[in-house]
């Protein structure tokens, strides 16, 4: 964590004011990528979120085409592997790394999707409850409880099983999953800062409720919501696999990680590969959201600053 | 801009008492806070008036009301427990605080009254700059477009006193030090050109040297606008340096008012005289003594004893103090019978002593 180059340079102590263009994100986010793990994870997700945006440029195969004469071929590196075919193929002979490649759309899309609609509604709860208090704080609360008592798992397949599985569905019913944890850690945080003398010196200069909600509060617990709403992305990636796992999520043939370690749960002993290859993905881009959720909850900490 | 008139004609019942001088007038105002079953009659029955201009001090130890008068002329008492339970807020063209709905509060607040609280340091929103912080004040109230904005912020800045004000606009709060930050805080009370306004202790969190300056400042802009000002303190010495009239408060009830002069040569209440006798002297020669203290502690207020509030710690208590509280008023008998000074004390309002 040492950082020579800062505490020397004394020009920022000089002129606290003229530094205030080299921007506060900036700042983070030098901060965020400064040890390697960090790094590694970064350029993780930015690999990922390119083979979403476009995976036809990244796959080296049509995810959809079969080859029944290629089918459950093993990876390259393996005796019997195939060249061309990186991480061998499933049962239908098509490509495992263009397809998994080609799942990355749907993971990313339904996980940041899911993680908005949950945002939304777990900081306007959150905020509700923790600055009004009472009877909104009580009511916030037990409807927290009462979705975090219900199993999910049963949730969806309720919803699945009455309107049918799609990818909106998929989306709003993760989404819902997550706001009583958003609300919580919002309005926990909501709890510290709303009796801070501004808010009072806000309220002494007339402005509104929702005005010290939105302008006063909300910002000044942003970075617990960034940092939190980082862990939830890789929990709502976890939950889109389980669902597509147990052929609740997006429907065949579209791929989606979770659906492809389901189909080669059935040719496991013949081929370990398509199962596993997903299920490393899912690792290793979960693993990479938790590192640099932690980093970024390290740059954003307040006592950092201090030392600027 | 569109309060004064249309809130006035909307409640014609109010009658409108305040002659033109007088910008404050508080009349038997009642604050309680109810803490569970008890009731704290933290505000309980006082009245004074500011007029135009004028610095009236409000002094007292902690927890005698000094703070939660302040917040009930605001309308900001703690909820859901605060309340004003009796008693009215006249403000000069606007008319009766204590009847006026939330939402006519806060277009009140900021504009025709404001409010500059203890903690510098605390006061400000660390996450936006100054500039934008005053110019939320102006904002919130009128409609202008953000270059105009943008100039009356830099102005204010230059006004309080702050230099190069055209930088300071885009400086955070956690750039500044205490006393600029209590700089920012005045001007932000002050960026709608209230008529009055409430100062809750705004030097007691700076160090002495930066108290005068930011005294010095309050004095000036107070002659430079106009503005009335409430300055609540427990520091007679800062009494002594602004106010032209002073409020002695004690558990919840005003119990001497008088100008600035009279409380430190002619104090009448034994409150007020043990709080001058409890101030170290810096007289060469003075002899060395222990500071005095007054005995005893600030009655609770959920549960207030019959009488006199201050008998359990008056030296010269006597039979009627426990029985009757005295009213407020000018001495009928001793040395000082007839002085405007007002006080709440059988020893200067009893004859049959």
């Amino acid at each position: 964590m040492a950082q020579p180059n800062e505490l020397t340079d004394t020009s920022r102590l000089l002129t606290p004011a003229d530094e205030i263009p080299i921007s506060r994100f900036r700042l983070v986010a030098s901060r965020v990528i400064e040890s390697w793990p960090a790094k590694i994870s970064l350029a993780i997700l930015v690999l990922v979120v390119i083979c979403s945006l476009v995976p036809g440029l990244v796959a080296p195969r049509d995810p959809f085409a079969q080859d029944l004469s290629l089918r459950l071929v093993p990876p390259a590196w393996s005796e019997r592997g195939v060249p061309g075919y990186w991480l061998g193929t499933d049962q239908l002979g098509r490509d495992t790394l263009s397809r998994i490649i080609e799942g990355t759309r749907i993971t990313v899309l339904v996980s940041l999707f899911a993680v908005s609609v949950s945002g939304l509604v777990g900081v306007a709860a959150g905020l509700a409850a923790g600055f009004y208090g009472g009877k909104t704080d009580a009511i916030i609360l037990r409807l927290i409880d009462i979705q975090l008592a219900f199993p999910l798992i049963l949730l969806v397949i309720a919803v699945v099983a009455v309107v049918g599985p799609s990818l909106t569905n998929l989306i709003i019913v993760m989404g819902l999953s997550g706001w009583p944890r958003f609300a919580r850690v919002v309005r926990g945080s909501v709890l510290t800062v709303r009796h801070l003398e501004f808010v009072d010196a806000a309220r002494s200069i007339g402005a509104s409720r929702v005005r010290i909600m939105s302008q006063h509060i909300l910002p000044n617990i942003m970075s617990a919501i960034i940092v939190y709403a980082s862990f939830e992305i890789a929990r709502m990636i976890l939950l889109e696999a389980t669902l597509s796992f147990l052929g609740l999520g997006v429907q065949p043939p579209t791929p989606t990680w979770g659906g492809m370690i389901s189909d080669g749960r059935k040719y496991i002993s013949q081929s370990w590969a398509i199962s596993l290859i997903p299920g490393v993905a899912i690792a290793l881009v979960i693993l990479a959201f938790n590192v640099l959720g932690d980093s970024l909850r390290d740059a954003l900490d307040p006592q950092l600053d201090e030392r600027l | 801009m569109i309060l004064g008139p249309k809130m006035n004609s909307a409640s014609p019942a109010t009658p409108v008492l305040l002659s033109d001088e007088d910008v404050l007038q508080v009349e038997d105002l009642k604050a309680h806070l109810h803490v569970g079953n008890a009731v704290v009659r933290a505000v309980d029955g006082v009245s004074f008036t500011i007029s135009r201009g004028e610095t009236l001090c409000i002094v007292g130890e902690s927890g005698c009301g000094k703070s939660m008068t302040a917040l009930a002329i605001m309308g900001l008492l703690p909820k859901p427990a605060g309340r004003i339970v009796g008693g009215r807020v006249m403000l000069q063209g606007v008319g009766d605080l204590a009847q006026r709905t939330p939402r006519q509060m806060r277009e009140i607040r900021g504009q025709s009254v404001s409010m500059v609280f203890q903690e510098p340091m605390t006061s400000l929103n660390p996450v936006f700059r100054i500039g934008w912080q005053i110019e939320e004040a102006i904002r919130v109230h009128e409609r202008i477009p953000q270059a105009q904005a943008r100039e009356r912020v830099i102005a204010m800045l230059d006004l309080v006193g702050i230099p190069s004000p055209h930088e300071r606009y885009k400086a955070y709060p956690h750039q500044l030090s205490g006393g600029m930050r209590q700089r920012v805080m005045i001007a932000i009370a002050l960026a709608c050109r209230p008529k009055l306004m409430l100062a809750d202790e705004p030097t007691t969190a700076l160090d002495v040297t930066i108290q005068a300056q930011i005294l010095r400042l309050m004095n000036r802009l107070k002659a430079e606008t106009g503005a009335s000002l409430l300055l609540i303190t427990h520091d007679l010495g800062v009494v002594a340096r602004m106010a032209k009239r002073v409020c002695v408060m004690y558990a919840g009830v005003i119990v001497e008012e008088a100008d600035v002069g009279a409380i430190f040569a002619t104090p009448l209440h034994p409150y007020t005289q043990g709080l001058l006798d409890s101030i170290p002297s810096a007289r060469a020669g003075g002899e060395r003594r222990r500071l005095h203290t007054v005995p005893g502690l600030v009655p609770n207020l959920a549960k207030l004893p019959q009488g006199c509030r201050f008998a359990d710690r008056c030296p010269h208590v006597y039979g009627r103090c426990r029985e009757e509280e005295p009213p407020l008023s000018q001495p009928t008998v001793g040395p000082l019978a007839g002085s405007a000074q007002k006080v709440r004390c059988w020893l200067h309002l009893d004859h049959r002593q």
